[in-house]
């Protein structure tokens, strides 16, 4: 009897993945990797020592409360409180959830199902659309588009057109997700265009998914707008956050979603019934790390601003070495991506008969024969926009020195090898 | 800071409209969809929270939720810290989505001995958060609307939930219990499925059977023989099993865990799930992995990849470190997976005596640290309350808690719906307890005892 068993229709045609393809690629210890977004710095001591201390702790190693560990939720509730300037129960207007992924994924699958659509901005973090269409909705794209006509110096020149925006929602447009500040550009969203997205959401009765990761890495000059604080958004609003990118510890895989109860309510079902709880030790050790951060908010050595300096002069740095390359980088404005143009190369790869974009053909040739690594722009992209973006390649920047400095040894040398 | 600063009409109604929940209100008012997606209906409900918060505001003494109040082995906690002091600060980042390469080869490692078939740890092992995302990739990867999936009842109580938020259909076949006829206790091994029954329950719309074995309340390990009637059926009908194995290693008395997928023609049709929690005795960890052939398992490494994507570096370090430890002692009396088993058996034994020794008829478990015993004898104390749509043994359970401090789950959170009231005279106990609490529980049993008999 031939084999019927096949995948089931919610996955289908969501099985290849950008990282699956590039992080092999780049696993060769003798590439200067800045693709993935994975920091090579130390977290800093309090947190790893914080983890270390949960270890003799017996409790610590068996189950927790299923929507979160209750030391954590509450830091968390504190933090928010701060920051947002409302209440914010911890039992009921949080979940935590395995990483921010976790809680996009609670949160689409809590929210969206067939017959909805739901706005990605685009270029967009990859795993919107298969979360999306792993629904059953259908995703609608909106390009961000480079103000000054291709010339863009900074994150902040590329922009939403309101007009466009504004005919990308119908009365089946469930939500939208945005992500601030943003991943692969490092655009931080200003409240006017922010403003522009909450009254269509209000017009409208959209949700909006805020996907805030780096919420913490915002550049001078820059501030971070909680889309949730804008009058009328809390109701309809999921904020998602990371411990990972807060804490430089991507590998404890810890996030959180926070809103109104009666929409975390629902996340909190999906959760129920996907993996129940998540690791103890992690949430406590996190628990702690957030106190100890929490009572120097006021205090410019707390780690949310901290991070947020280093990584500033890191960008400042890459910036420089990729203009020295002949390189036109876009200066992020928050977050540790930095896109770059790279037509201006001139690089010829139409001798590689791969059916791939130009961006893609380019970073597997800048691997092989450059040894950096960087992810192509056009994995971030919806079908209809590749071909606008697949010029731009974009490298992570939240790396140690010597990696860098070993950036800047294959980008110094860059002219004087022919390709 | 303006705060709350230009309330929209929209807060206003939504503060006068409290516990409404399924439509979010609209300044124009037309909104009359509901907001959360349909998949969650029917799998709101949860025992565990009712139960989790109950026995935290009341109880002296828990034996209910499934985790051990002794400390997980040294010589993983010892594996944790070590990770932590080792310099590797690499170990708080990402590591390989489908699972850190340490774990997939030790786990591929130990499982080739187990089955007896060579396994590739990229493609044949994939590590999840818990067991319980792994049953979940299962379902999200393979069940599809309309397909139907066989539940064996009593059964662990998401299996339900999981299956219809996959769209699919459960369809339950009991294990019925056959008392010993000479009046002993009864043993798990006396609660069976009946063949015909069973075989009734295939049709060509059967996806998958879930196995539970050992079986989670109950405690039974099935047979050869029942796996293997299991087996010959989905092998007719070519249909799959999703094999929970959590408690592999807790069978007692000699007896033998065996894996269906060592069985003919299964191993191309089986999934196999395992615990890290279950296994050394840390459920905290939330380290499960799948075991199974590709073609199957790609599927739940699509749904994996688009659900949660990495699990926790630093856990499976240690967890990977703890089984290349067991694989060097596997078999020896060091091991502990032997000794592990052997206290709990003990403590099983304690506890059934304990039980026995009060009026309450323990069904003795082959396996797992569940105990589900008949507790018709104490009926008395709390009354039946005629056309309550609440089963018996959940009344029980919750008053038990509140009166005599004593946590425990009713048997009915482990049937459907339908079928809640099928036996609704047996409680779970969990016997993974320090000597102390079991001693605990029993001054509680032997005072209310007492009590009856003196009343």
């Amino acid at each position: 009897m031939p084999f019927r068993h096949k995948n089931t229709r919610r996955i289908e045609g969501l099985d290849s993945n950008v990282w699956v393809e590039f992080t092999k690629v780049a696993a060769d210890p003798s590439i200067v990797n800045l693709g993935q977004g994975l920091p090579d710095i130390s977290p800093p001591s309090y947190v790893k020592e914080e983890l270390a201390k949960v270890a003799a702790v017996d409790r610590l190693n068996q189950y927790t409360r299923g929507f979160g560990h209750p030391s954590l939720v509450k830091a968390l509730s504190q933090v928010y409180e701060k920051v947002c300037g409302r209440k914010i129960d911890p039992l009921t207007d949080i979940l935590v959830t395995v990483g921010a992924y976790g809680s996009l994924f609670s949160t689409i699958q809590a929210l969206i199902e067939e017959g909805d659509e739901v706005i990605i901005i685009e270029p967009f973090y990859d795993c919107y659309e298969p979360m999306v269409k792993m629904a059953g909705a259908k995703p609608v794209f909106i390009p961000l588009r480079c103000k000054n006509d291709g010339n863009s110096a900074s994150s902040a020149d590329w922009v939403l057109d309101p007009a466009e925006l504004a005919s990308k929602f119908n009365s089946k447009t469930k939500a939208i997700i945005l992500n601030t500040p943003h991943n692969p550009i490092g655009k931080v969203f200003t409240r006017e265009e922010l403003q522009v997205i909450a009254d269509l959401c209000i017009k409208h009765d959209t949700l909006c998914i805020s996907d805030e990761v780096y919420e913490w890495l915002v550049y001078k000059g820059n501030k971070h707008i909680k889309i949730a604080m804008l009058p009328g958004m809390w109701e309809r609003t999921v904020t998602i956050g990371s411990a990972g990118k807060t804490y430089s510890v991507t590998g404890w895989k810890l996030g959180w979603s926070i809103g109104p109860e009666y929409l975390i309510k629902h996340l909190q079902v999906v959760h129920q019934n996907t993996l129940y709880t998540c690791p103890t030790p992690l949430q406590e050790a996190l628990a702690q790390a957030f106190w100890t951060d929490y009572r120097r908010m006021d205090d410019p050595d707390c780690y949310f601003y901290s991070l947020s300096r280093e990584l500033e002069s890191k960008r400042d740095r890459m910036a420089q070495l990729l203009k020295e390359a002949g390189l036109k980088p876009v200066i992020p404005d928050g977050g540790y991506f930095m896109i770059v143009d790279v037509s201006t190369l001139n690089v010829d790869l139409s001798d590689v008969d791969e059916k791939q974009p130009y961006d893609y053909k380019f970073v597997k040739w800048m691997i092989a024969s450059k040894k950096l690594s960087a992810i192509p722009l056009s994995a971030f992209c919806g079908p209809e926009t590749k071909k606008q973006f697949e010029k731009y390649i974009r490298f992570c920047f939240i790396k140690k020195d010597s990696t860098l400095d070993a950036a800047e040894v294959i980008l110094k040398n860059w002219n004087k090898q022919t390709g | 800071m303006l705060r709350r600063a230009g309330q929209s009409l929209c807060h206003f109604l939504l503060e006068k409209n409290s516990g409404a929940g399924r439509s979010w209100c609209s300044r124009e008012a037309k909104m009359s969809r509901p907001v959360q997606a349909r998949r969650l209906e029917g799998i709101d409900k949860n025992i565990w929270v009712e139960f989790v918060k109950l026995a935290a505001t009341y109880s002296k003494v828990n034996l209910g939720q499934g985790f051990p109040d002794f400390p997980a082995p040294e010589f993983l906690t010892e594996a944790f810290s070590r990770a932590l002091g080792g310099g590797n600060h690499m170990l708080h980042q990402y590591t390989r989505a489908f699972g850190h390469p340490p774990l997939v080869k030790v786990l591929a490692q130990f499982f080739e001995k187990l089955l007896g078939r060579d396994l590739d740890p990229m493609t044949n092992v994939m590590v999840t958060v818990g067991a319980y995302q792994a049953l979940f990739c299962c379902f999200q990867a393979l069940v599809d609307e309309g397909d139907e999936v066989i539940i064996i009842e009593p059964f662990f109580d998401c299996y339900e939930p999981m299956v219809k938020m996959a769209g699919g259909t459960p369809v339950f076949v009991p294990l019925r219990p056959n008392p010993p006829k000479d009046g002993k206790l009864m043993s798990s091994a006396d609660w069976q499925l009946d063949p015909a029954e069973l075989a009734s329950k295939f049709s060509e719309r059967t996806k998958a059977i879930v196995l539970n074995s050992p079986n989670n309340p109950l405690g039974k390990v099935f047979s050869r023989e029942e796996l293997g009637l299991i087996a010959g059926l989905c092998v007719k009908h070519d249909v799959l099993c999703i094999s929970d194995e959590v408690y592999e290693w807790l069978v007692y008395d000699g007896k033998q865990h065996i894996r269906i997928a060592s069985l003919q023609g299964m191993w191309e049709r089986t999934v196999i799930i395992g615990s890290a929690g279950k296994t050394f005795s840390a459920t905290g960890w939330k380290v499960g992995w799948v075991v199974g052939p590709d073609r199957l398992l790609k599927h739940l490494r699509t749904v994996h990849q688009n659900s949660v994507y990495h699990c926790a570096t630093i856990a499976q370090e240690a967890v990977a470190q703890g089984f290349q430890r067991e694989l060097m002692l596997y078999g020896k009396p060091e091991s502990y997976f032997v000794q592990l088993p052997k206290e709990l058996q003990q403590k099983r034994d304690w506890l059934v005596r304990s039980l026995d020794g009060v009026g309450m008829k323990p069904i003795i478990p082959e396996g797992t640290y569940f105990l589900v015993a008949d507790i018709s004898q104490f009926k008395s104390d709390v009354p039946d309350v005629p056309n309550s749509d609440e089963p018996y043994d959940h009344r029980f359970a919750k008053w038990m808690v509140k009166n005599k401090g004593l946590a425990a789950i009713p048997l009915s959170a482990f049937y459907s719906e339908a079928h809640k009231n099928s036996y609704t005279n047996f409680i779970r106990f969990c016997f993974a307890k320090e000597e102390a609490t079991l001693k605990a529980a029993n001054d509680i049993l032997q005072k209310w005892k007492q009590e009856k008999t003196s009343s």
